[in-house]
């Protein structure tokens, strides 16, 4: 398991290295043009363009700013370490922002994650358990709503509801948890919501679905034919077997969503990670969208790792060389 | 037949078949109602350059610009259908293949398509969209020497691109844990080759996984390309589509509840129906499910 590890480790490094690669091919391949053109003002002379593309480090040669690149990642650089530069646009580093944006996203997602756990599961189960009645219904058919009902829509209709009509909360935006903790909750309180009623419907149809196979599998019968009680069954063999897969779903969720939240943050209007991207990638501020790339390359195989190694725990028939 | 007795995926069956003669009559409604698709009507937007809502002539309201809300709907189907049905497929026919291959094979092979997986995976998906669209959308001539076009084309690529691990990793997953059961073990025995187990013995056994997760990707296509549209990235302005529609509405929604609701309320309800068709042949396809 050890050796696996580390494995899967260098893997990860690999990872980033492909997909920062990728990222600079794209953002070359972009026929938009000189980025320094960008930066240079309105009516750029050569020689301005030239010191420019100096100061930007856009001189060099493509190759050598992907060396120079992965160089300063390693061993950092002015504004410390991991040495991510500054970015084009503002001229301010990109780290503090990162941190700063990272807090948005990582808080958005985590008291999503929640909730839709704590939604998705027990329905799951519950439907599970008690198939063909009226809750087995009526919970499927709500999940099959929320699950086919865009993010953007809902967060708009939400937001008309709950902010233009009724008045109860306070609008979009982001409030930092150390400002005003009643502000924090209200405002992230929809945004929360949004995202986790579709996950939640995601989860419960995977956890239904996967516990109503396992019921029919030989070893559920055998054990009930050996005499086990039926809470035993459900909870030592049936639950077990049932959830294990959606360990898996959520760590890819969890890794793909760092990246991923940027429908329900511009609806919100959360300045969070998504959204910087979004921002960037449209200006060619080509620092910015590594550093973001980078994390989320990194979430994503971290996370990925983590499902793995919990499977191989939970469920004995799968071994790793 | 078990699917027919099944009333909510007919009815999911019978919608999305209104939704296809919708689909191809929007060139009818637009004659029919006199209102093209980027015709813009000076008198459906007031002083202030909002828009009107729902009347006579024009039932379900006009947008921003005043265009006719209802034959931009009726357009926008093709998009969403186009896109939800194609991309699957390609993302499908890509993930089920080498999902079964590296599950089945193991070692070098599973390891190099694995990653590659994970690797796609790991692309900050919206980055990507946005790098690729901004790419080859952004010049008439498309890019990989004219080979990909901008608009419709360039969409279904994308997401093709980014849909077919979530496949792949849940076949390869399912895979790994049948291979080692006995039938597998008896087809073996009696000499069969590995072309044959898995296309053969394995394959049929994935057909329920397979469809559920079909069935899950069609809709989520969809949606897709309306998260696309939605910001601003999917298909041109002058193609109508409903993810594009909702984004416009998104400034003025609470003046102008129908640009919102119309749209969206087509979004949701295909998804549903493609949804609830899913369900409806993972229940008649799988031996397992009774009712």
């Amino acid at each position: 398991m050890g050796r696996y590890i580390i494995r899967r480790l260098l893997w990860t490094v690999l990872v980033v290295v492909l997909v920062t690669l990728l990222t600079f091919v794209i953002f070359f391949v972009m026929p938009k043009g000189d980025p320094a053109l960008r930066f240079a003002g309105k009516s750029p002379t050569p020689e301005l363009i030239q010191e420019v593309k100096e100061s930007l480090g856009l001189d060099k040669s493509v190759p050598e700013q992907y060396g120079l690149f992965l160089e300063r990642l390693v061993t950092g650089d002015e504004y410390g370490w991991p040495g991510l530069g500054k970015s084009f646009q503002t001229k301010q580093a990109v780290k503090p922002e990162l941190v700063q944006r990272a807090q948005v996203t990582i808080t958005l997602i985590i008291g999503g994650a929640l909730l839709w756990l704590a939604i998705g599961i027990p329905v799951g189960v519950i439907s599970a358990l008690r198939r063909g009645s009226a809750l087995d219904r009526i919970s499927m058919g709500t999940a099959l709503f929320f699950v086919s009902a865009p993010v953007f829509w809902l967060g708009l209709l939400s937001l008309y509801v709950f902010w233009k009509k009724l008045g109860w909360l306070p609008g979009t935006g982001y409030v930092s948890f150390g400002s005003d903790p009643g502000a924090w909750f209200s405002h992230m309180i929809l945004p929360w919501m949004v995202l986790a009623l579709l996950f939640a419907a995601i989860y419960a149809r995977v956890v239904r679905g996967n516990m109503i196979d396992v019921m029919t599998e030989d070893y559920i019968r055998t054990a009930r034919a050996k005499g086990l009680s039926e809470r035993r069954i459900v909870l030592k063999h049936e639950l077990r077997t049932g959830i294990t897969p959606v360990i898996t779903l959520l760590a890819i969720d969890l890794g793909v969503l760092v990246g991923g939240t940027i429908v329900t943050e511009t609806v919100f209007n959360l300045q969070g990670l998504g959204n910087w991207l979004l921002v960037a990638a449209q200006n060619n501020d080509l620092p910015v969208t590594l550093a973001v790339t980078v994390l989320v390359a990194i979430a994503v195989s971290l996370f990925s790792l983590i499902a793995d190694i919990l499977y191989a725990i939970l469920d004995p028939r799968v071994r790793y060389q | 037949m078990r699917f027919r007795r099944d009333r909510w995926a007919m009815a999911s069956l019978v919608f999305i078949g209104l939704l296809v003669i919708l689909a191809f009559a929007a060139p009818l409604i637009a004659t029919i109602s006199g209102h093209g698709p980027n015709e813009l009507f000076r008198d459906m937007t007031d002083d202030f350059g909002l828009p009107k809502g729902p009347n006579g002539s024009f039932w379900f309201g006009a947008d921003g610009s005043g265009r006719d809300v209802l034959v931009r709907i009726a357009y926008g189907a093709r998009v969403s259908l186009i896109v939800g049905v194609v991309a699957t497929g390609v993302a499908v026919l890509i993930g089920v293949t080498l999902g079964l291959i590296a599950g089945y094979r193991g070692g070098v092979i599973d390891t190099l398509i694995s990653r590659t997986a994970d690797i796609v995976l790991s692309l900050p998906l919206l980055l990507f969209a946005i790098g690729i669209v901004t790419a080859c959308g952004s010049s008439r001539e498309g890019c990989f020497g004219g080979t990909v076009q901008p608009g419709l084309t360039l969409v279904i690529i994308v997401i093709a691109l980014f849909s077919w691990p979530y496949v792949a990793k849940i076949v390869r997953g399912a895979v790994l844990s049948l291979r080692e059961r006995e039938f597998v073990e008896a087809s073996r025995s009696v000499g069969a080759g590995d072309l044959t187990i898995m296309f053969r013995e394995i394959l049929p056994n994935l057909v329920s996984v397979i469809i559920v997760y079909a069935s899950l990707l069609v809709p989520q296509n969809i949606l897709f390309e309306a998260y696309l549209s939605f910001l601003g990235l999917g298909v041109p302005d002058s193609t109508p589509s409903w993810g594009r529609m909702i984004s416009d509405a998104s400034d003025i929604f609470d003046v102008a509840w129908w640009l919102m609701l119309f749209p969206g309320i087509f979004l949701l309800l295909t998804v549903l129906a493609f949804n609830l068709l899913g369900d409806g042949l993972r229940d008649a396809l799988d031996p397992k499910a009774d009712r």
